[in-house]
């Protein structure tokens, strides 16, 4: 490899290197020193103070709550998406009339922006026009003044989050796995029905295990999309009722943004990272394997 | 092991086109090892797919055994296939991919073991048994594949180019395992190939198939000795056969039974003028590239082929005599292009 | 086991039904959004009413309101400003830095890459924080150039894998075609590859449009007044008066702004795919 081309590579990759490195790694960096920090909005100085940030984050049952359901909602999140887009993929991988269509239907709720949708939502789960509190009314499940509050009871409003979040991801699952089912070469179902197999044995045997690596892609980043998350609840809830659905994102927004407290603010989003450095982990694990293949 | 057979079976895949498969009758005999020869194109694959189960016939009938199964599945046919490239589940062990038809068949957990190393025995993959399909060269996943195959005692075998994917060296002792695995076997076995050393050296008979019809049907010796039509001579032996065309015959004969005077003696000899042009040295024989310079001919070009025992001095830009015997001519209607009678000389 | 028939028409059945049940459940807000778009108020808020059809006739009223009486359309191109700026800015950096790594480098463009890939795994809502203090060190607070500044930090990692596995597939041989000619290895990166990579180009240029408009935690964060605020910040925000919101007008708004990145976004889906998944699938 002549130097030349050595040089030319780092000039070219140079400037996206540098602003990425300012623009990522430095405020990472200095989310990590505020959180050390007494830093407020408003205030140019701050100085250490050591653990303290920590220790009273710790101690607010406010984040306890937001350390839940972070994890909560994103698992069962998780778990309800990978099961719903690996049935819709299949249903989607062979050829029919109108699948163009039915994909541009199926795809909205990820395509359009996050707190467009969650909007959308907040109307359908309003507490007095909710659509679903009609049909249930009409179907004389509830009487009109009894149905449940979807987003003001805190276990409605905990479920009522997660189901807006598979809403959105299901899609975004369902199109990487398609893409992972047609990426199966065609030999080799037809190998399985000379060999035997039905077509519950040929899915669950040798299509959803071959697929095994793209679910693992789709499970990940949609951890990290639920996980790292703040628009959803921000619009549907703004964390209530009662801290039911507070998350870490939104905490860290709270107090750091809205209460100025930009230290204790950066504390609480520092603990975003282990997950992520766990996810982090994982995505490189996978790389390394496909590698290996 | 059954017998395949295949009546009048048509296979058109866009309305008003030409079938991929028109009108094919065909019938193995029992434990035979046939081949199905053809350019690509040539429909071989799509009648072998038809046969397996994978694609529905437009019409005609296939009989495995004497039973028609047109309806059934691939797995109630009882036939095993083996695909060009393997098709070995990947994430699977050999001895997984191996007892998984076993296992789709519902087969007794407890009678898989035996039955799995009685195959890779047959084999000799019994050490590979363990590991990934990646971690196998490519003639040890044909083995693997052939392994599959056979560990549900098919009554039909079908084999779709199974040594296309192997290099050149690989193929030749592949080949030679093969034959040697059909004898041991001996299950009626239907074999794709567009090689056509591939289609002498193994099968039985020859179906050699053109655009979707079945040209001629015989033994290596019968496809080769005495071609059917014009495309059975000319696509049968490296390099082809010589045709020459008059106005309504054709004659050929092969460059094998091109030779130089001296060597084809007799009043039986057609005697030619040859120029030579070219030559290629292969070792054990040489391909001349000539032309004829008799009247009448126009400097036609024809091949000859001189085993390595034969004399030299063939170069080049020499001219020679060179004869073919009368018998080893054959005359082809120009306008069926048919094979026809021999006929006296158009040139004499 | 039932007859091979009953078993074709029952799977078809479960196919058919899943795919119906899967459409309604994913789309059914949208349809829900064309209806409060066009319903009367009366008719809107009245819970005796069905919410599935007219009952009253339709109108326009909402979409007046929406473009007359609030600043959705300031925001729209306030929005479009952005997209096109940042998309320039990500075109800038990552067109090179792509090609750098898709042929300059051997091992160490794998790693590059793969870094490079794990940015994206930084959050919005981790950096905001830390952000928010530099956006106004530098003056920026309460304007768009704070988020022309910011979004290349997401969009840019995105783009320069979408165009690396892109550069990836062009064949080497050209540019050495090139430089055999005489050109320089800069030279056929500008005339020969760029020219040639218009999908992927075109591909990145809806990607980065499509981010700028779905972000919401940046434009939150560093811009307050109503007037310079992006449209997927503004119509959740600022759509609602004192505690009433104007769900009407709302739906209107989300429904006009889904339409066209819908329509963009799934033209080209097939390359997103691609660039998410360019590890796990060989």
């Amino acid at each position: 490899m002549a130097l030349e081309d050595r040089r030319l590579g780092a000039a070219m990759f140079a400037p996206a290197a540098a602003y990425i490195a300012l623009l990522i790694g430095g405020p990472f960096v200095l989310a990590v020193m505020y959180a050390f920090t007494d830093a407020r909005i408003g205030t140019q100085g701050f100085h250490y103070v050591g653990l303290e940030n920590f220790r009273s984050i710790l101690q607010s049952p406010s984040f306890h709550a937001a350390v839940r359901n972070s994890i909560v909602f994103t698992v069962v999140a998780q778990i309800i998406i990978i099961v719903c887009s690996t049935v819709l993929s299949i249903a989607l991988e062979k050829p029919f009339r109108g699948r163009k269509l039915v994909r541009f239907f199926i795809l909205l709720p990820w395509v359009v922006p996050i707190s467009l949708g969650a909007i959308g939502w907040k109307w359908i789960l309003d507490s007095i026009y909710s659509v679903i509190t009609w049909v249930l009314v009409w179907a004389h499940i509830y009487t009109p003044y009894s149905a449940p509050m979807w987003l003001g009871e805190p276990h409605l409003a905990m479920t009522s989050v997660i189901l807006v979040h598979c809403w959105r991801l299901i899609p975004f699952s369902t199109v990487i796995m398609l893409a992972g089912l047609t990426a199966i070469p065609k030999d080799i179902p037809e190998a399985a029905a000379v060999d035997g197999a039905g077509f519950w044995r040929r899915m669950f045997w040798i299509d959803i295990p071959m697929m095994a690596p793209i679910i693992w892609v789709a499970v990940l980043f949609g951890t990290i999309f639920t996980f790292t998350d703040m628009t959803v609840v921000y619009i549907l809830t703004a964390g209530g009722p009662f801290d039911s659905t507070q998350i870490l994102p939104l905490l860290a927004f709270t107090t750091g943004i809205q209460g100025s407290d930009l230290a204790a603010g950066a504390a609480t989003s520092l603990f975003l990272v282990p997950v992520l450095v766990l996810i982090a982990y994982f995505m490189l694990h996978a790389a390394r394997r496909a590698e290996v293949t | 092991m059954a017998v395949v057979e295949t009546r009048n079976l048509v296979k058109v895949f866009k309305q008003g086109e030409l079938g991929a498969v028109n009108n094919v009758n065909l019938e193995t005999r029992e434990g035979e090892f046939l081949v199905l020869l053809g350019p690509s194109g040539s429909g071989k694959t799509t009648l072998l797919r038809m046969i397996a189960g994978l694609e529905t016939p437009t019409s005609g009938e296939i009989r495995i055994g004497g039973e028609v199964v047109n309806d059934l599945t691939p797995r109630e046919r009882g036939i095993a296939m083996v695909f060009q490239s393997y098709a070995l589940y990947p994430h699977l062990s050999v001895y997984d991919n191996i007892s998984f038809p076993l296992k789709a068949q519902k087969v007794p957990r407890p009678q898989h073991r035996q039955k799995v190393e009685w195959a890779a025995e047959l084999l000799g993959i019994k050490h590979l048994l363990t590991r990934k399909p990646r971690q196998l060269s490519g003639g040890e996943r044909q083995r693997v594949a052939l392994a599959r195959a056979i560990v549900r005692e098919p009554r039909v075998f079908l084999l779709d180019e199974p040594l296309s994917n192997l290099d050149a060296k690989l193929r030749a002792s592949a080949r030679e395992e093969l034959e040697q695995f059909h004898d041991r076997i001996k299950t009626t076995t239907i074999y794709v190939t567009h090689d056509q050393v591939e289609a002498m050296a193994l099968g039985e008979r020859i179906v050699v198939l053109h655009q979707g019809e079945v040209r001629q049907i015989g033994t290596p010796k019968e496809v080769y000795d005495q071609p059917a039509d014009t495309f059975v001579a000319t696509f049968l032996g490296s390099p082809p056969m010589n045709l020459l065309e008059f106005s309504d015959v054709i004659v050929g004969f092969r460059p094998e039974a091109f030779l130089p005077a001296p060597l084809v003696p007799g009043a039986a000899a057609v005697e030619f003028r040859y120029r030579v042009n070219y030559v290629e040295y292969l070792g054990a024989e040489r391909v001349l590239y000539g032309s004829l310079e008799d009247a009448g001919f126009e400097s036609k070009e024809i091949v000859s082929r001189l085993s390595w025992t034969m004399p030299s001095g063939y170069d080049a830009g020499t001219v020679h005599d060179f004869s073919v015997h009368e018998a080893d001519l054959r005359f082809f209607d120009k306008k069926a292009l048919k094979r026809a009678q021999p006929r006296p000389y158009p040139w004499r | 086991m039932a007859p091979p028939l009953v078993r074709k028409i029952a799977g078809r059945a479960l196919h058919v039904g899943v795919v119906l049940v899967s459409v309604v459940l994913l789309a059914f807000p949208f349809y829900w959004m064309v209806v409060a778009t066009f319903k009367q108020n009366i008719d809107l808020y009245n819970t005796d009413n069905n919410p599935f059809k007219f009952n009253l006739p339709p109108t326009l009223d909402h979409l007046k309101l929406l473009f007359f009486e609030t600043r959705y359309v300031r925001w729209l191109g306030n929005t479009a400003l952005v997209g096109v700026l940042v998309v320039a800015i990500t075109l800038a950096l990552a067109l090179p830095a792509a090609y750098a790594l898709a042929r300059l480098t051997g091992r160490w463009g794998e790693r590059m890459g793969i870094a490079i890939f794990l940015t994206y795994l930084v959050p919005p809502t981790l950096l905001f924080i830390p952000l928010s203090r530099i956006v106004a060190l530098l003056g920026l607070q309460d304007t768009i150039w704070s988020l022309v500044l910011v979004y290349p930090s997401f969009t840019v990692p995105f783009s320069i894998w979408l165009l690396m596995a892109f550069f990836k597939s062009i064949p080497k041989e050209l540019e050495d075609a090139a430089m055999v000619d005489g050109l320089s290895r800069f030279q056929a990166f500008v005339k020969l590859v760029v020219p040639i990579s218009t999908s992927g180009i075109l591909t990145v240029v809806i990607f980065t449009f499509t981010l700028v408009t779905q972000e919401f935690v940046y434009a939150l964060t560093f811009i307050s007044p109503e007037s310079q605020q992006m449209v997927g910040v503004g119509i959740p925000i600022f759509l609602v008066r004192g505690d009433v919101y104007f769900w009407g007008s709302l739906m209107a708004a989300c429904l006009i702004t889904s339409i066209p990145i819908a329509l963009l976004y799934n033209a080209f889906l097939d390359r997103f795919i691609a660039g998410f998944t360019v590890g796990a699938i060989k």
